[in-house]
């Protein structure tokens, strides 16, 4: 168990290593000169080259890149070009923002989609059955931005339920912390739009995988011993049947994790809600680098960190499962 | 083998229904020229002279104008194109890699399986969308580049699924028979094992599809798509972006919708074909 740990943890890391020097030489070697957005070609040449040094690119690679690494290591990712603020201080309230946008909703999602399918497989054959698949997969099938956008159009501004997007009411919390906020009503106003479509959204897939793999779990010689044994059909499914059912679903977690984090691009573009992925698509839209490799690896550390979170679930959940 | 899959599906009402589905929107594609009624970027005015902008929809214009005064319903038509090409094209690009590093990496096993496997798991790090975003803002926004990021991507999980079917099958007597035989490793990895798998990387095809399509939407979306192409997903974009999209919801709900049309078709036809090989899942 240390072992598989130990092992798990130097992986996490090599791939956060692998993903940083990816992207360094992405943005030194392709096509584009980044620098060219700070450093305007227009500037004699002495102040270009005065530039250069100033960020450091006058040095060789190799060193900018044992420069870079280690700066990653301090967090530090150096000066925004758009903003002239410190990378680091403009995302560390962002990463929040995020996780409690994604967070519930996929709790939410997953409780509801295994429960669901369950029930759906357990019933089976009837129009309730084929009625979810269908609307589940259509859901499923909708590219989340418009449903959000559909939500904002029929529950912002027809029925004037919540408000139109942003994380709270502009002024109204002024100079209070970020915790208060938080803990505000007007808070969890703003976030209960984006919170319903997330979890309508993501509820479709395991809701689905649930009833498929119910459905085969409904099929094994176990379930019919319990049958057999005049156990009633409640206990069939929630002790037996369920519980190893559930295991296909656990392992798909860090990949819906992952479309979710990701996803989170779009959903806060569309809400206006300040969280990394926005931060990330300004960013980009503004060639404000620094800004950009920053978001990204925040982002992939929160996938990285989530991948490995489900997997430790998914051991204690199979016992089955030994670690070497 | 073609003739097969739809045998298949064609046996499930929700896969026959995903197929008729499906390849309505292909012939709207093709013949999205005969089909659109105006050209999409062709901007309209009245008999007074003034752009028709946001006008609902009428029987001059079936789903009304944008803020440009174009023909929603005509960009709806055209709109289709990118999703297919990209899709079908990724799709292909995606299971062409998946299936031949799933395939070496589960039989040869030992430290080939051990550092292919490795780099699948760094790239099963790689944060979806954001990774794309910047390939796109690095590398130029084209169609071109956009199935390279998606292909780049997108691998990853075919070519895990492939591995674990090709390292049970590599177990089965067939293939020691092939061994014996004298065959080489190149046959029995492409002759004997790879027939065996088709099934699975087909379902790869269809589901691959359905992502790379609902992901080119939001690429669009978020306006990285390719600035010369119009797509469902930059048609909403164009609409986000102007902020009229509460108020045009005829300039909206369209392109959605024929996303949510499109993928839904492709789904039901993966899940038919998916029901057909694993027999349990089936009967409704």
């Amino acid at each position: 168990m240390i072992k598989y740990l130990i092992n798990r943890i130097l992986l996490m890391v090599l791939t956060l290593f692998v993903l940083a020097t990816l992207m360094f030489f992405m943005f030194r070697m392709l096509p584009g000169d980044p620098t060219m957005t700070v450093i305007s070609s227009a500037l004699n040449p002495k102040a270009q080259e005065e530039m250069k040094r100033q960020y450091g690119l006058d040095k060789p690679l190799h060193e900018q890149y044992a420069a870079y690494l280690r700066n990653i290591v301090c967090l530090d990712f150096g000066y925004s070009f758009q903003h002239n603020r410190k990378v680091s201080d403009m995302i560390s309230g962002r990463l929040l923002n995020t996780i409690l946008l994604i967070l519930p909703s996929m709790i939410a999602a997953y409780a509801l989609g295994v429960v669901g399918g369950a029930l759906i497989a357990w019933k089976r054959g009837g129009k309730l059955e084929i009625g979810t698949v269908i609307v589940s997969t259509a859901f499923q099938s909708a590219p989340v931005f418009w449903l959000s956008m559909l939500a904002i159009f029929v529950f912002s501004v027809h029925l004037d339920l919540f408000p139109l997007g942003h994380i709270v009411s502009p002024g109204m919390h002024h100079g209070k912390s970020q915790w208060a906020i938080y803990f505000s009503l007007d808070f969890l106003h703003h976030l209960a739009l984006p919170f319903i479509v997330n979890t309508l959204y993501n509820l479709c897939f395991p809701l689905l995988l649930m009833r498929s793999s119910m459905l085969e779990t409904l099929g094994e010689d176990y379930v019919e011993l319990c049958r057999m044994k005049g156990l009633p059909e409640r206990k069939i499914i929630y002790n037996h049947a369920m519980r190893n059912s559930f295991l296909p679903i656990a392992t798909t977690l860090p990949l819906i994790l992952g479309w979710a984090v990701a996803g989170s691009v779009v959903i806060e573009t569309v809400f206006s809600w300040p969280g990394l992925g926005l931060l990330m698509v300004e960013a980009v839209q503004r060639s404000d680098y620094p800004l950009v490799q920053a978001c990204f690896l925040l982002i992939a550390v929160l996938t990285i960190v989530g991948n490995f979170v489900a997997d430790l679930l998914y051991g204690i959940l199979d016992p089955r499962i030994v670690y070497e | 083998m073609l003739g097969d899959f739809l045998r298949f599906i064609a046996r499930s009402k929700l896969g026959m229904f995903g197929l008729i589905l499906f390849a309505a929107c292909v012939l709207v594609a093709v013949f999205a020229p005969v089909l659109a009624p105006y050209e999409p970027m062709q901007k309209h005015y009245d008999v007074s002279g003034k752009l028709m902008k946001l006008r609902p929809p009428s029987q001059e214009h079936l789903l009304g104008t944008t803020i440009l005064g174009r023909d929603v319903f005509s960009q709806l038509i055209w709109g289709g194109r990118p999703a297919l090409v990209i899709g079908l094209l990724t799709a292909m690009g995606v299971v062409l890699i998946g299936v031949n590093i799933g395939l070496i990496a589960g039989y040869y096993g030992g430290w080939i399986d051990n550092l292919l496997m490795r780099i699948t798991d760094i790239f099963m790090g790689l944060p979806f969308l954001p990774f794309i975003i910047v390939v796109l803002s690095l590398t130029g926004r084209s169609l071109w580049t956009i199935i390279l990021a998606l292909v780049i991507i997108m691998w990853r999980s075919t070519a895990r699924v492939i591995r674990s079917q090709v390292l049970s099958l590599r177990e089965r007597s067939f293939v020691d028979a092939a061994r014996v035989s004298g065959a080489s490793s190149l046959k029995i990895i492409y002759v004997e094992i790879a027939p065996n798998i088709f099934p699975v990387a087909l379902v790869n095809v269809v589901f691959a599809l359905a992502w790379a399509i609902i992901t080119e939407a939001s690429i669009g979306f978020l306006g990285f798509g390719d600035p010369n192409v119009l797509s469902w997903g930059s048609i909403i974009y164009e609409a986000f972006a102007s902020e009229m999209s509460y108020k045009a919801w005829w300039w909206v709900i369209p392109p959605g919708a024929a996303i949510m049309i499109l993928v839904t078709a492709v789904y039901f036809i993966g899940r038919a074909y998916e029901e057909m090989i694993n027999p349990r899942l089936k009967k409704w």
